[in-house]
């Protein structure tokens, strides 16, 4: 895939998926601890959303960090809006602020029971 | 290559004179810090903004040179 290909494929991934999370490792197999964090607290909020392992394929893992200007992983997007990478989606999620989010978005989830 | 605490604090504060910084080595391996900034640049904007312009004042360092910076940013 060209550049451009890769971004477009982005693009479609976060406007056709509520919530997606890229990150190295899966959901199920998180291979770094900033990944297992932010999925950590989907986990517990019950919000249902893709992974998109990133190690998988060096032109994502660039070409994400190029599509939002943002240089590291994990990065979260809801409803096609890029929420943060691990601290901003923590400090959210501590806050309360990720469920206002979430529900202003429309995206099912949980009431917060204890902080990350 | 890890970077130097002191090279962290200078770049922020080239790019935010006004700005009041903390930095801390959390595993005191010069490659895991947490900084919080303060500058008044911040008011008004989202905390991905905010998080955008210090990793520009860092020059590409993020993701690179500098492996885990926690990062706290607030107008004061």
């Amino acid at each position: 895939m060209s550049a451009q290909d890769i971004q477009d494929w982005i693009r479609r991934e976060v406007a056709g998926n509520d919530v997606v999370l890229f990150m190295k490792g899966s959901k199920t197999m998180p291979q770094c601890g900033f990944s297992m964090q932010v999925a950590q607290i989907l986990n517990q909020l019950g919000v249902d959303f893709k992974d998109i392992n990133v190690l998988e394929d060096m032109g994502v893992r660039e070409g994400v960090k190029a599509y939002s200007n943002w240089p590291t992983i994990p990065q979260l997007y809801v409803k096609g809006e890029f929420i943060g990478g691990c601290d901003i989606v923590r400090e959210m999620f501590q806050a309360g602020e990720l469920e206002q989010v979430l529900t202003e978005k429309g995206i099912g989830h949980n009431r917060r029971t204890m902080t990350a | 290559m890890p970077m130097a605490a002191d090279d962290i604090a200078r770049l922020i504060k080239e790019r935010f004179p006004d700005a009041e910084i903390r930095i801390e080595d959390l595993a005191g391996d010069g490659d895991h810090y947490a900084a919080t900034v303060v500058s008044e640049a911040f008011r008004g904007k989202t905390r991905v903004q905010q998080h955008q312009m210090v990793y520009e004042a860092l020059r590409g360092s993020m993701g690179g040179a500098l492996h885990a910076l926690a990062l706290k940013t607030a107008a004061p």
